[in-house]
This record gives C-alpha cells, sequence and structure tokens, in this order.
C-alpha cells in the first residue's frame, strides 16, 4: 500500500487534476491484489469505491466494546472519511450518526424501507437469556432489533469474533448467554459472512465489502469467512516458522531467544491453529502480535477464549475438563 | 417508565438511543419550563466479564478485560497487569514503564481527539453551513487563530465534498442530524463551521495514525498485546527506526493539536458562552498516573479529591472509602461492597421497576457521587496550582473571557480535555526521548520473571481518558478468586446509590435547558461532555394524559 501524502487523492476525489487519478488507481490495484485478484481488476476496485448512487448501510451495535468500530475508523487506503462519504452510505451507525433518539430511530427505520435494500453490519454478540432483557437499544431487545433489521438485509456481515461466534461475554460461563450472529438468527434465515477477529483488520471488512459491491459473495470457509483472507493459518505465513521447524523456542520473555525473535509456540502462541492474515496483512499497516514478541491469541477462531486459553501456554497443555 | 421519586409536575422525555457515545445508555428526564427538574442515567447492556474471569489464571485477565472497552484499548490490559503486579509485588523494568507510558498517553490523546471531533463535534459543528462558506475568508480565520497559514485550498476541497455528499441526497450518518434545515443553537459561522468539518475530516486522519503509534509498540490497535505481566514483550519495537517513526506521528499530532484543537476549542467557548452555565457537578477525584519509570515516584497526573466546587482546597485519596452501591441496580440485593469484596449478580427486574433502573452500579466515595475525567484532573491541578495548569487554563480563561469557576460546566469538560491533550502531547516528547536513549545504549531490559502466588490481593489503578480507573483482583489457589473493575463511566454515569444521591450525569443534567424537546441538543451536549462510555436513550410522558407519548423527533 502506498504511504504518500493524501492531499492529492483528496484533490482527485474532490474531481481534481489528472496526475493524482493515477494515485487512485495505484491504491486501487493494491487492493485489487490485496483481494487476491490481480492488478487488472483495478477498474471495478475504483468504480465501487466511487460510485454516484452509494450502497446503504445499516450498522448494529449489541454486546461489543465498539473495538471493531474503532478498527474500522483506522481504515487506510480507502480511508473512513472516503467510505462514508464515497463508497457507502452509512444510514445507520450509532458511533458517528449525528442524530440521536427518535431522529436515529427515525433514520433507521427510513434505511430498511429502502426499496433498493441495504447490506446490515452486525457488531457485538447477541445476548439471549431470558428474551433477550441483558441488551437492549431505544427499549427493543438487541435479539429483536436485529433479527428484524438482518432479516431483511440484502446481505448481512457479521463483524469482529462478538458478531460471529459470540465472543467475550460468551466466554464461560456466558452468563448473558451470548451468541454469534449465525447462530441466534438462523431461525429467521440469517446467514452472515464472518470476519472474524478481536477485532478483525478493517482491510478485511472493506475488502469484503469490495468484493459484494464488485463480482458478489465471496467464497467462504467452514466458519463463513472470505476464504481470501482466512484461508491460511497464521503460522503458514508467520516470519519466525523457520525457527519452530529447527525446534527454537523462547522459554520466556525475558530470554535471550525471545530477544533473537525466536517462535513464541511454548509461550502460548496459538499460530497454527488460528486463520488469519495478520502476518501479510499487518495491523495498522506496521506490526501485528507475534512481530511484537506476543503469542497469538487466536482471536479468530471460534470460541477462543475458552479453547484457546490459558493464553500463556500450547494448547497441549491446556488442563483436560 | 415512572421511576420512584418522581413528582408529577413536568413532562418527561427520553432519547433513545443517543449516539456518538460508546455502548447502550439510557437517560430520562422530566422537564419544567424548558428545563430538566429530575433525571435518571440507566445503563442498558449486561455482559459479566468480571462473572466470567474467576477460576481463570490472573495473566490472562488483561486481555479478556481489555475487552471492556475498543475505545480506551490498552487501559483496561494496563490495569489489570497493575493489579495483578500489585498482588505480586512486581516492579516492571524502567524501559516497559517507558513503553506503557507512550502507549497510555498516546491512547488518551487518540481518545481525547476522536471524543472532540468525531462523538462530541456534531453537537455544535453544522456541517450544512460549512457549503455556504467562503473558503478563501476561512482560510484567513485559521491563520489569525494558528500558526497555520492562509491557503484555502484544502477548505475549498472540503466544501467540494461536503456538497457533493449532500447533492447525491444520501446523507447518511448526517441523516436527521439537528442542524438541518437550521437550528439556533448552531451558533458558528458558515466560515468556522467549514474549517471545523474540514478538522474533523483532518482528525480521522491524524487518529489512525496515533492508531499506528500505538501498534508501534503494542503490536496492534485496538487492543494491545505485548503488555504482560511482568513488562512488555516488544523486542522488535526497540529499533531506533522504530523510535523514530513513532516520534514523526507525534510531532504530526502534535502540530495538529496546537493549530486545530486548540483555537477549535476555544471558539467554541465563545461561541457558546451558555454551555458554560450548565452541566454542573459537585466533587471530583482522580488517580496517580505517569509515575517516573525508575522511581515509581512523581507521577505527571498526581491523586486527589476536591469538595464542593471549591477551587480553593483539595485533599489525598483514601482508596479505602471507594465502595459499590447496587440498591437501584439489577443486580441481587442491596448491600454495599468494597471492590475486593464485590459480587457480580445480574437480577433483571425492569426499567418500570420502582427501585432498580439500570446495568451499572453506583460507586461512592465517602458515601458520595464523584466526577472523575479531565475535568476533575484538571481542577485538582489548578486547586493544586501546578504551574503548567495553571498557566494554560488562566490563559484560554482570558481568551475565552471566562471564569475559573464556570470550569465546572458542559463547555468546561470539554474545554479541560483539550488543554489535558495539549499538556500530554508536550509532555510525551520526553518520554519519547527517554526511550530513544535507552534504546541507542542497547538497553533491552522489558520484563522481569514471575511465578503466580497461591493467595494474594491487588489493585490497580489508572489515569484513563474518561477518568479513574481501578481494578481489584483477589487470588486462591494461583487463580482468580474475584475481579471486580470500577470504571471512570460507572462514577461519571451511574444510577442512584441506596441514599438516593444521584450520580455525576444525573446531577449534571439538573437545570440543563430543554427549549426544543423535538431537537434536545442541550441535553446530548452535557450527556456527551462526559464522553460516555455507554449508550443512553431519553423518553416523554405526559403526566397530564398519564401516558407516554413517543415524541417524533425530526
Amino acid at each position: 500500500m502506498p504511504n504518500g501524502k493524501r492531499f492529492d487523492a483528496l484533490k482527485m476525489l474532490a474531481g481534481g487534476p489528472k496526475p493524482s487519478r493515477r494515485e487512485f488507481m495505484k491504491f486501487c490495484g493494491a487492493m485489487a491484489v490485496f483481494m487476491g485478484m490481480g492488478p487488472a481488476f483495478a477498474p471495478a476496485v475504483a468504480e465501487a469505491l466511487m460510485s454516484k448512487k452509494r450502497p446503504s448501510v445499516v450498522y448494529l451495535h449489541c454486546a461489543e466494546c465498539t473495538g471493531c468500530t474503532e478498527g474500522l475508523l483506522r481504515a487506510y487506503e480507502p480511508f473512513f472519511d472516503e467510505i462514508i462519504m464515497s463508497t457507502i452510505s452509512l444510514d445507520y451507525c450509532e458511533t458517528v450518526m449525528a442524530a440521536s433518539g427518535h431522529a436515529a430511530h427515525a433514520a433507521l427505520e427510513k434505511a430498511i424501507a429502502n426499496p433498493e435494500g441495504y447490506v446490515c453490519v452486525i457488531e457485538g454478540g447477541i445476548p439471549t437469556f431470558h428474551g433477550g432483557e441483558y441488551g437492549k437499544v431505544g427499549g427493543e431487545t438487541m435479539f429483536q432489533l436485529c433479527a428484524r433489521v438482518a432479516a431483511k438485509a440484502k446481505a448481512t456481515i457479521a463483524m469482529g469474533s462478538c458478531a460471529c461466534f459470540g465472543g467475550v461475554q460468551a466466554a464461560a460461563p456466558n452468563p448473558s448467554g451470548a451468541k454469534g450472529v449465525n447462530q441466534a438468527l438462523a431461525a429467521v434465515g440469517v446467514s452472515a459472512i464472518n470476519i472474524s477477529g478481536c477485532p478483525p483488520n478493517p482491510m478485511n471488512f472493506v475488502g469484503t465489502v469490495v468484493h459484494l459491491l464488485t463480482k458478489g459473495m465471496p467464497k467462504l470457509d467452514h466458519w463463513n469467512r472470505p476464504v481470501m483472507f482466512y484461508g491460511d493459518t497464521v503460522h503458514a505465513h508467520c516470519p519466525r516458522q523457520e525457527h519452530f521447524n529447527r525446534g527454537e523456542f523462547a522459554p520466556s520473555f525475558d530470554s535471550p531467544e525471545a530477544k533473537k525473535g525466536w517462535c513464541l509456540y511454548q509461550l502460548g502462541c496459538k499460530g497454527p491453529y488460528t486463520y488469519n492474515n495478520c502476518p501479510t496483512a499487518l495491523f495498522n499497516q506496521v506490526n501485528w502480535p507475534v512481530k511484537a514478541g506476543a503469542p497469538c491469541i487466536g482471536c479468530s477462531e471460534p470460541n477462543f477464549w475458552d479453547d484457546y486459553s490459558p493464553f500463556f501456554h500450547p494448547i497441549e497443555d491446556r488442563p483436560k475438563g | 417508565m415512572s421511576q420512584t421519586t418522581a413528582t408529577t409536575a413536568g413532562k418527561r422525555l427520553i432519547v433513545d438511543p443517543v449516539s456518538r457515545i460508546e455502548g447502550h445508555l439510557k437517560v430520562e428526564v422530566e422537564l419544567e419550563n424548558d428545563r430538566v427538574k429530575n433525571a435518571w442515567v440507566s445503563t442498558q447492556l449486561f455482559r459479566g466479564i468480571e462473572v466470567i474471569l474467576k477460576g481463570r489464571p490472573p495473566e490472562d485477565a488483561p486481555l479478556f478485560t481489555q475487552r471492556a472497552c475498543g475505545v480506551c484499548t490498552n487501559t483496561h490490559a494496563l490495569t489489570s497487569i497493575r493489579a495483578i503486579e500489585d498482588a505480586l509485588k512486581l516492579k516492571a523494568p524502567p524501559l516497559a514503564q517507558l513503553v506503557r507510558h507512550l502507549i497510555l498517553s498516546t491512547l488518551i490523546i487518540h481518545d481525547h481527539l476522536v471524543h472532540y471531533y468525531h462523538l462530541h463535534g456534531l453537537d455544535w459543528i453544522d456541517m450544512a453551513s460549512a457549503l455556504n462558506a467562503d473558503p478563501v475568508e476561512a482560510g484567513k480565520i485559521v491563520a489569525a487563530a494558528s500558526n497555520r497559514d492562509s491557503d484555502p485550498s484544502n477548505l475549498f476541497i472540503v466544501r467540494k465534498r461536503l456538497k457533493e455528499f449532500v447533492a447525491g441526497g444520501q446523507l447518511g450518518f448526517l441523516e436527521n442530524a439537528y442542524f438541518l434545515g437550521g437550528n439556533p443553537v448552531y451558533r458558528c459561522t458558515p466560515e468556522e463551521n467549514l474549517i471545523l468539518a474540514a478538522h474533523y475530516i483532518e482528525g480521522l486522519r491524524i487518529q489512525l495514525e496515533l492508531g499506528r503509534a500505538m501498534a508501534l509498540f503494542a503490536g496492534k490497535n485496538p487492543h494491545a498485546q505485548s503488555m504482560v505481566v511482568g513488562g512488555v514483550t516488544c523486542y522488535d519495537s526497540l529499533r531506533p527506526e522504530v523510535v523514530d517513526h513513532f516520534r514523526q506521528i507525534w510531532a504530526k499530532t502534535k502540530e495538529f493539536v496546537d493549530n486545530a484543537m486548540m483555537p477549535d476549542v476555544l471558539l467554541m467557548a465563545k461561541r457558546f458562552p451558555e454551555a458554560l452555565t450548565y452541566g454542573r457537578t459537585s466533587n471530583f477525584f482522580a488517580f496517580s498516573d505517569f509515575h517516573d519509570p525508575e522511581s515509581g515516584k512523581d507521577p505527571y497526573f498526581a491523586s486527589g479529591v476536591l469538595w464542593g466546587n471549591d477551587l480553593s482546597k483539595h485533599e489525598s485519596l483514601d482508596m479505602g472509602l471507594i465502595d459499590e452501591h447496587v440498591a437501584r441496580s439489577w443486580y441481587e440485593g442491596d448491600t454495599v461492597r468494597k471492590p475486593y469484596d464485590g459480587e457480580t449478580r445480574p437480577m433483571y427486574t425492569s426499567y418500570d421497576d420502582k427501585e432498580k433502573y439500570s446495568w451499572s452500579k453506583a460507586p461512592r466515595y465517602k458515601g458520595e457521587a464523584m466526577e472523575t475525567g479531565p475535568l476533575a484532573r484538571r481542577a485538582l491541578a489548578y486547586a493544586r496550582k501546578e504551574k503548567e495548569t495553571r498557566t494554560m487554563l488562566d490563559a484560554f480563561f482570558k481568551a475565552a473571557s471566562m471564569k475559573p469557576e464556570q470550569l465546572f460546566s458542559t463547555m468546561g469538560r470539554t474545554v479541560c480535555r483539550v488543554v489535558e491533550t495539549s499538556m500530554l502531547i508536550n509532555r510525551m516528547q520526553g518520554w519519547i526521548d527517554e526511550t530513544e536513549k535507552r534504546v541507542k545504549a542497547g538497553d533491552t531490559d522489558i520484563y522481569k520473571p514471575w511465578k503466580m502466588v497461591d493467595e494474594a490481593r491487588g489493585v490497580g489503578t489508572c489515569c484513563v481518558t474518561r477518568g479513574a480507573l481501578s481494578h481489584w483482583i483477589r487470588i486462591k489457589g494461583g487463580v482468580i478468586e474475584n475481579f471486580q473493575m470500577v470504571v471512570p463511566s460507572t462514577w461519571n454515569l451511574g444510577p442512584r446509590c441506596e441514599n438516593d444521591k444521584l450520580s455525576a450525569a444525573e446531577q449534571s443534567l439538573i437545570g440543563c435547558p430543554c427549549p426544543d424537546p423535538e431537537r434536545p441538543v442541550e441535553i446530548l451536549r452535557t450527556i456527551h461532555s462526559f464522553d460516555p462510555c455507554i449508550a443512553c436513550s431519553v423518553h416523554m410522558v405526559d403526566n397530564r394524559s398519564g401516558g407516554i407519548r413517543k415524541f417524533k423527533i425530526r
């Protein structure tokens, strides 16, 4: 991804001079490559990013920490302001929308009555105990709100591991009965694309949206995750893999081996059991947990809070229970 | 919908949901003569992280608690780590402390910036009015108010983008905004609104770089992974080029804070003087933070308590005087407990319950509700006569023609938030220099090994974006026996306590003007000024008919 000045790109977005058009196409090309389509796909990406009639998106928040939205705010090329001003029409999203109260509610009702339809994005697990009373928005349970909005959507995207699989609030003993979207809403015929991770890389979300806008439904894996982003394990592309292959493990965080960047498997790394593109896509363009010396916790996998913890012990050392 | 202690004189209003906050909170107010007479704040979500932590290894807690909030991400992880290190009597090496300083200070600056422009901003900025601005004139205003030049080219671009956005007929995130169609409570001129809109967009670009700055040391953002019990793990970040990259982002941010945020908040204080007259609370407290990495003393943010808006005195904080009430919260019983012995046993009744009306507990200090956050921290520093705070605030008071006691207001809260951002970005330079010095000298001591004990207790405190955060852990049999998080938004936006004392936010709403219940902008300004980490809602009961009238707000 180019890391140049965005002033020219802004000019381009404002219909400015031609040279910056080239820069824009360069980043559409980079996006196309990121999606595994090859650079020839760039014009289609450009069209999707700059369409005159922007597709409507309704973004719901349930039992979550807003980390996924925060991640999305950090989207880079396209930037968040470009996404909401030039790519999609973010017709409902409590975190950024101007209106509150009934004005917000009216915006939601208008968006879901849109004859051209909308894409529903859900962040957070859905509390299901006692009819869903553990979580409400505007007096309506999150359970009911999501069922109502997602059932009518053209497509539904579960944003982050909470929406995909229930997340941290679903960890044992799951006091609120939190479930992932597909688990909670299967009965109303919802089948969401899962963009898992805690939070997911925003580029996995943006890439999925661009795919929906250009080529339709991406190929999904067993857990409904786009194969283009979740097709390989973290371990498969880990720069420390050669150490794993040679049996060179860091025994503790203060060891010379840790300082030398040896494999973190014995310190609890779950990279071999985790499907995501962290080592290649990077977070915030610069880093990812293992590069920062921290074992992968497997945050894109179902039930990782229970199945992959204790986090600082190899998976086979888990207490059997 | 009726709450206990409600009088039947006024009308009731519910805003539902209040947007541009984190989470799910509900506010109900009773109105009389266009002002708020009574208020109830109710959080609308229970997740139960404290319950989930029981029986797990303590060192895993930071990863769990961090997921309490993705906005003030890192802070819960760090506070849990501090609680466990307190229990283990463990001190992380100085370089690890410095790295934590860098991550935490960047987080607070990021969080304040995003709150000021992207969460709070649309309470003050009329983006529609910006369409009628003259960018050349706006450029002149920028040059007069900051060290930036008057080049209007970017302002032309922003105006064009806004025009095209609105002309497309899809208002998206601005749908039903309270300024659409003109609203007298939005008082900035078109040129000023254009500048603020340009900074809204520029702020989005700056915040993503601040996320990158955190990730350089934390591994990723949101949700750090390199901070662990005993220190940090990021050996790869101890390269001079990484510190240099961090410094570049810091410099860019400082330019934005100095030349956009500070002039903008001064403009707002001048344009919205009435917001200096409402939103008042009484009592304030803060924890200390940013201690010297070597000695663990001399915190840059000092702790303390300030009673009854009296800027002439302050007292020291006693952690033993904090307790949590659940009499009015959806939990079993009504026993007041110390955080170490806190229980989290959910028991939902209904919002119409005469007693219990929120998922939030009600923390109290000496039995009193307290406000915490940037206003509490700056007011305390002012009362302590700390030079830097005094100098900055006095200069601000003069420029904005405001009195010191007007800090205790909706606008004052926002002023303190920006002033604190400016102070912190200036202070960071020293921490970056010190980190660089150590890294260049080859210091790689960032982790201290430890052994989990069988039984211990510990408390971790942290000055986070929204105020005083504390985590309380009891370890037994080497695992978590009890874990309680007492978070800033519980202090600020919790419910009443067993003695019926209002929380800070409930108190701040009393007297708040609401001349246009269809567009309750002032109520939103006040609630947003706390930078809530939960979502709220406000409804209307017409007591003459005894029923609830759903208010259509356009």
